[in-house]
């Protein structure tokens, strides 16, 4: 009786390794893609009076500058709200809170936070920051809408590099005397820190690339000056980029991609910079 | 002989019901090492986190009984902890050095308990190192990470770590366990001279360890305290037949 050769299982094998580095490769093709036609579609409109300008001629020429300054201070509206309760609420989470129903419950809701669609967002900013806390359709209501969007994101990734910091380090460090506190800024903050920031650049790209949760609190159709006071309504690139490309017509389509790239790349420049934390601090790391 | 340490009666139960301490009472003599061993889950290492209170860390169902370091019972909840940390040092079984530089690691209860003049924290760092039989390895690169030490400098510069605080008590949870025989010699060598000037509490990692060590020996065995003596009489000739069968390796 011949005896099977093994050579079946090899090309089994063979056949799924190709299978699934083809999945890989169909995953990454889409996003490459994408960059690339919007590089090729936007690049002839990119030009310094693009970014530097006021849109005229009803937004059909001119620049976008109202719109890159107001994302700008959207992202870091956001982030004053955001980063500080993100992380002193992952802080809490990972070192303080016992497991009690309570705190089971808080981690529920993060989670089912972060599954709220965004428009939701933004009509509950609408009812609470806008119409209820009276701040209208401003900068500040818009950051504090993004803010409560981005809070999920920013504590469950410090909360999760908080926690990835060894223990050993905690309980050794009581033990020469440190106070809970004392271990938690000297010791474990210091090692977390670059996890929280790669998430809090993550959260904050997030927050600089949506439109709902800005449509009804802070966006402005057209202004013809830039944003005085928080308080002032601002133009933004992800609303300008809808309203341009569904508002009004007769609009070069030049300007529309121009507008795309510079999002695109406003908002990977940030990816970028947390790409480059992190794998430094992975280089630098001694656990 | 002044004993240091006076336990009374001790008794600990972990919430999840796991290792626990049944009606210890053991006097433990000022300058001098005494070894607590007995096979695993004995109760070493939990009486050893009881004398620094690191079992406020785990969760505790009940104990009773008292601890009483130079006649104050450390286990009133009214006690300051961290300045009793502070007088008691601990070394772990897997060194675990801080994510600091070799001199961070020794400056850094030091300067949590405000310590700013950098002479005095640059004499702490010499001297600790010093006396844990490192200061020679390391002097030319006390601001290089810790982490870039081999095992046995790591454990040897923990030691040094928690005698820069200028302890009264050493605790020693396994500290050679996973040391060579070279750098566990260092170490028990240090040992030696450090009970001139401290009390040592070593939990040993093997018998062998405990009879080369101990001026003092407690046998643990499932929460009891099965026998305590001068280690030269204990281990030569053990009274209880559990010990003996221990010693002798029948069991454990």
């Amino acid at each position: 009786m011949k005896r099977a050769l093994p050579i079946n299982r090899h090309l089994a094998q063979r056949t799924g390794f190709t299978i699934i580095s083809l999945m890989a490769f169909a995953t990454v093709v889409p996003i490459i893609a994408v960059v690339i036609y919007i590089l090729i579609q936007g690049l002839p409109a990119i030009s310094w009076e693009f970014l530097t300008g006021f849109p005229h001629n009803g937004m059909r020429a001119g620049g976008i500058l109202p719109a890159i300054i107001g994302t700008i201070y959207l992202t870091i509206g956001t982030a004053i709200f955001s980063v500080p309760l993100g992380i002193a609420a992952a802080i809490y989470l990972s070192e303080y809170a016992a497991d009690t129903p309570l705190t089971r419950t808080i981690r529920i809701a993060i989670i089912n936070l972060a599954g709220i669609p965004s428009v939701v967002y933004g009509l509950f900013g609408l009812g609470l920051f806008v119409i209820f806390l009276n701040f209208g359709t401003s900068i500040l209501a818009a950051s504090l809408t993004l803010s409560i969007m981005t809070l999920p994101v920013i504590i469950s990734t410090a909360e999760e590099s908080l926690r990835s910091v060894p223990q050993a380090f905690r309980t050794v460090s009581i033990s020469l005397g440190a106070t809970r506190w004392q271990t938690i800024r000297r010791i474990v903050l210091k090692e977390a820190l670059p996890g929280i920031l790669t998430g809090v650049i993550l959260g904050l790209e997030r927050a600089a690339g949506e439109t709902a949760p800005i449509l009804f609190t802070g966006a402005a159709f057209f202004l013809p000056r830039l944003p005085h006071s928080p308080l002032d309504a601002t133009m933004a690139l992800p609303y300008h980029l809808f309203v341009i490309s569904t508002q009004v017509p007769e609009m070069p389509i030049k300007i529309q991609y121009g507008t795309a790239l510079v999002l695109l790349v406003f908002v990977l420049s940030m990816n970028l910079i947390a790409t480059v934390i992190r794998s430094r601090a992975r280089a630098r790391r001694q656990w | 002989m002044v004993d240091k340490i006076v336990i009374e009666n001790l008794s600990l139960q972990y919430s999840d019901g796991t290792e626990s301490l049944r009606g210890i009472s053991l006097n433990i003599p000022e300058k001098a090492v005494t070894v607590l061993f007995g096979p695993a889950g004995g109760g070493k290492s939990t009486l050893l986190r009881c004398l620094n209170r690191l079992n406020d860390l785990t969760e505790v169902k009940a104990a009773s009984g008292q601890i009483l370091i130079d006649g104050q019972n450390i286990l009133d909840p009214n006690i300051d902890v961290i300045a009793l940390r502070r007088r008691i040092g601990m070394v772990f079984a897997r060194p675990v050095v801080l994510p600091l530089s070799i001199s961070g690691n020794l400056t850094y209860g030091l300067e949590l308990a405000g310590e700013k003049r950098r002479s005095k924290l640059d004499e702490a760092v010499e001297r600790s190192l010093k006396l844990a039989a490192l200061w020679e390895e390391v002097r030319d690169r006390l601001d290089d990470p810790a982490i870039a030490l081999s095992g046995g400098q790591q454990q040897r510069l923990c030691l040094a770590r928690s005698l820069a605080l200028q302890p009264e008590i050493i605790l020693l949870d396994e500290p050679t366990s996973g040391l060579d025989p070279i750098s566990t010699g260092k170490v028990e060598a240090a040992l030696q001279e450090l009970k001139k000037e401290y009390t040592i509490i070593l939990v040993p990692h093997s018998v062998q360890q405990a009879g080369r060590t101990a001026d003092y020996a407690a046998f643990f065995l499932q929460g009891e305290l099965v026998e305590y003596g001068e280690g030269k009489s204990l281990f030569t000739a053990p009274k209880q037949k559990r010990t003996e069968d221990y010693i002798t390796g029948r069991f454990g």
